[in-house]
């Protein structure tokens, strides 16, 4: 019971706090103080006080976009167990659930976009859904791999492995979906290199050129369901680096924390030391990701 | 070699003569010079009109042969319209359109006939024939357009993300490739022409150096040049070298801003920030001669404002010897970070030959191997003694406009600190007398941006008849436009940044 409020408390509060761990890693880096760890709470706290400004031309799905993400997240975020602790609503098959609210929440993000009718927002809606392309099937094919070495067909088994844990025989494909997952973080959290969260020139944005419309409470929102995104990605990514339990709860509980800390500071060190791809780049490096999580997956059905 | 027709008349930059004495011919003789002129090799430094009060145009045209170092002026009287060469000399486009606009001429054959800044002409003429009690609001009219089921038209502006200066860029593009940027400016527009007419007066001196504000020094140093040529004032060395030193100065600052600018725009952070940094500590080195960052209140006709004393001169070179191993640390960062690089390389490339099409000027044009600097091919004051080499690099991408402005960070620095080590002895000059009537001067410039030319024509009086500025920016907002022919519209802010062009300097 207490193990499942932790897991809401953290789906709820922590994600925000990740963002400003990345932001003050890139800060230090630069030779700045940086924000605060909660400056990205405090955004959301102010937006959520600002006024809205809806234009005339939008109609329902523009104010859909950003519902329908907070809500897919969430739901994606309850489906996942945090280290050792099983998600409380796993069922068979969920993985399929949870690989497609990702699919719905993009679906409903570029709708609003392109409800918007600006240039802009259709550049970044059709540069969204060509990256998405590629990476989910890097993410299905990683996922697919580790349901395979499990033998699970829920999330709760595939993420949390065999009984014994992953055999060592089988670390060629785990480093291969490892890598494809951190790509896919990456691409999916629109960070560096793939995309700039941190940039004003609208020309070059791909996520954030998307919600350029959207102000005040609407953009507190889609700040904090991207936020949570990060973290569910991160929780996955984690059961490949670091799929350990001590037994103890409260030290499990550490653990997941550190590790979430831990992935957090190394996307902010990868910001910080290198520039993004152009453009027509980003492909190669996410079909990387895919080839990767494919390989990983060829390698076990051979 | 470049050398200019007989039909005009060498001159000097910096040296007055009679305005009379310029060659006079008619539009098509002026017309036909020009473009023999610029097939030889010369290009356009300044070309403008200037209304008479008979309803005739004088238009007067300044050529330079950059490689025999010759400068060459020559006039003609139109009256309604004036013949365009811009067809086979692409360079002169813009100094058209603007001459149409100024004075309500008819550019005869322009091929993209448009107004420059959408304003009234001086004249109460209209070269367009628009409806004199409708307002003219910039950027609204035809832009070129590519027609295609899968084109698409994106619109930028004048309304940025950044804090920057507003400008309107209209693109025709194929996906995520750019097939055509058209760029519109002209709301920044202050009529700075128009009050300098009559001058110099008390104010005079503050238009001047906030025409392009960053670029205080370049501007001041080409109007006081102006007007010690008019008046006849001699300058000591002291005071050219106090000058050339806060013009290096300004453009250390400049090019380390734009550096970490560039490195911005890719998301490199580290070199981003130092720069940042750096740029401050080179404001802050012009603060130490001037009391004010930019160099405002440091240049006066006739002289310079503010010695360097040996407390100074030390400062100055503590600050240049730290911000030197600084800016040398953040910049080797980015060039040792492959990811910046795969960015830079292969970005916004412009061929020598596009460049000198153009009349491009500055880094721009040094970055496609182009030896084209005023210090070196019409030196003035103290760099007709002490030169400096000109940095070129021959990809013409945006990691050339990057590593030029590297070069010549490394050029500057020595420059100042070799100055500093030998400052002749000398006044600091005083204030210049009256100036010469009916008198015309040209002098030249090299900003951090490139190329500044001032024209001042005086009347009888000594007053300003005509004062004609040409901001490089001027010659090269063209050149960014083709830059960006074939590239993905993703990459122009990069390339943006890598000629970083003013608004307010070609708005004026």
């Amino acid at each position: 019971m207490i193990d499942t409020i932790v897991r809401f408390l953290l789906l709820l509060a922590f994600p925000p706090i990740m963002l400003g761990i990345v932001n003050r890693v890139k800060s230090v880096f630069a030779g700045r103080k940086g924000p605060p760890i909660l400056q990205t709470w405090r955004d959301i706290a102010k937006l959520a006080r600002k006024g809205l400004v809806v234009s005339s031309t939008t109609t329902w799905v523009f104010l859909a976009g950003p519902a329908v993400s907070l809500a897919t997240v969430l739901i994606a975020g309850s489906l996942v167990p945090y280290g050792p602790f099983r998600s409380p609503f796993g069922f068979t098959g969920d993985v399929i659930l949870f690989a497609y609210l990702f699919g719905l929440a993009r679906f409903f993000t570029t709708s609003a976009a392109l409800d918007t009718g600006s240039a802009f927002e259709g550049m970044g809606a059709s540069r969204e859904v060509t990256f998405a392309f590629l990476t989910e099937p890097a993410l299905f094919l990683a996922l697919l791999t580790l349901a395979r070495l499990s033998g699970s067909l829920d999330l709760n088994g595939i993420l949390l492995g065999p009984a014994g844990g992953f055999s060592s025989a089988t670390a060629a494909p785990l480093v291969l979906v490892a890598l494809a997952l951190g790509i896919v973080v990456l691409a999916e959290c629109s960070r560096i290199p793939v995309d700039d969260p941190n940039t004003h020139l609208e020309l070059t944005m791909i996520h954030e050129v998307m919600v350029l419309d959207h102000s005040g409470p609407l953009f507190g929102v889609i700040t904090w369901a991207a936020s949570i995104k990060f973290f569910v990605l991160s929780t996955i990514l984690l059961h490949v680096l670091l799929p350990m339990s001590s037994g103890n709860a409260a030290i499990d509980w550490l653990i997941f924390v550190a590790g979430l800390v831990a992935v957090s500071v190394g996307v902010g060190v990868i910001e910080s030391i290198m520039a993004r791809f152009r453009m027509r780049r980003v492909p190669w490096f996410l079909t990387g990701a895919l080839l990767c999580s494919g390989s990983a997956f060829v390698l076990l059905v051979r | 070699m470049s050398s200019l027709p007989g039909a005009f008349a060498r001159i000097k930059a910096e040296k007055a003569l009679p305005f009379d004495e310029l060659p006079l011919l008619d539009g098509e003789g002026l017309a036909a010079a020009m473009r023999e002129a610029i097939r030889e090799g010369s290009r356009v430094v300044s070309y403008f009109g200037i209304p008479r009060p008979d309803g005739l145009t004088e238009l007067v045209s300044v050529m330079a042969g950059d490689t025999t170092n010759a400068l060459g002026a020559a006039r003609a009287r139109v009256k309604d319209a004036f013949p365009s060469i811009a067809r086979d000399c692409p360079e002169t486009q813009l100094f058209e359109r603007e001459i149409a606009e100024q004075c309500g001429l008819a550019s005869e054959g322009h091929p993209w006939f448009k107004p420059v800044r959408y304003r009234r002409s001086w004249t109460g003429r209209d070269a367009w024939g628009r409806d004199p009690s409708l307002p003219i609001l910039p950027g609204v009219g035809d832009f070129y357009r590519v027609e295609g089921e899968e084109v698409h038209e994106v619109a930028v502006g004048p309304v940025h993300a950044g804090i920057i200066e507003p400008g309107h860029f209209r693109f025709q593009c194929h996906g995520e490739e750019v097939f055509h940027l058209e760029i519109a400016l002209g709301y920044q527009h202050r009529g700075v022409e128009e009050a300098l007419r009559g001058g110099p007066d008390s104010r005079t001196i503050r238009i001047i150096e906030t025409i392009a504000g960053d670029t205080t020094i370049g501007h001041t140093s080409a109007y006081c040049q102006a007007l010690e040529a008019l008046a006849g004032a001699k300058r000591s060395p002291r005071t050219d070298t106090i000058r050339a030193i806060a013009l290096e100065l300004e453009r250390l600052a400049n090019h380390t801003g734009d550096l970490g600018a560039i490195a911005g725009d890719t998301g490199y952070l580290p070199t981003s920030s130092f720069c940042g940094r750096i740029r401050g500590d080179f404001l802050n080195m012009t603060a130490v001669l001037a009391g004010n960052r930019f160099g405002r209140g440091l240049l006066r006709p006739g002289g310079v404002a503010f010695d360097i004393g040996d407390a100074e001169r030390d400062e100055l070179l503590k600050r240049l010897a730290a911000a030197e191993s600084d800016v040398t640390n953040a910049i080797e960062l980015m060039w040792n970070s492959s990811s910046v690089m795969a960015r830079l390389e292969d970005t916004g490339r412009l061929s020598k030959d596009e460049a000198i099409e153009l009349g491009l000027v500055g880094p721009a044009a040094r970055a496609t191997g182009l030896a084209r600097d005023v210090r070196h091919d019409h030196p003035s004051g103290i760099y007709r003694f002490a030169q400096i080499p000109v940095a070129t690099f021959d990809s013409g991408d945006v990691y050339a406009r990057a590593n030029v402005r590297w070069l010549e960070l490394g050029r500057s620095i020595a420059f100042i600190r070799d100055r500093l080590s030998a400052l002749p002895a000398g006044s600091l000059g005083a204030p210049t007398g009256p100036l010469a009537p009916r008198s015309f001067v040209v002098t030249l410039a090299e900003g951090w941006r490139g190329e500044i030319c001032h024209v001042a024509i005086t009347d009888e009086k000594g007053d300003f008849e005509r004062y004609k500025v040409v901001d490089p920016s001027f010659h090269n907002w063209p050149g960014l436009a083709r830059a960006l022919r074939g590239q993905e519209i993703s990459d122009f802010p990069l390339c943006n940044k890598s000629f970083n062009l003013s608004y307010c300097g070609h708005d004026l």
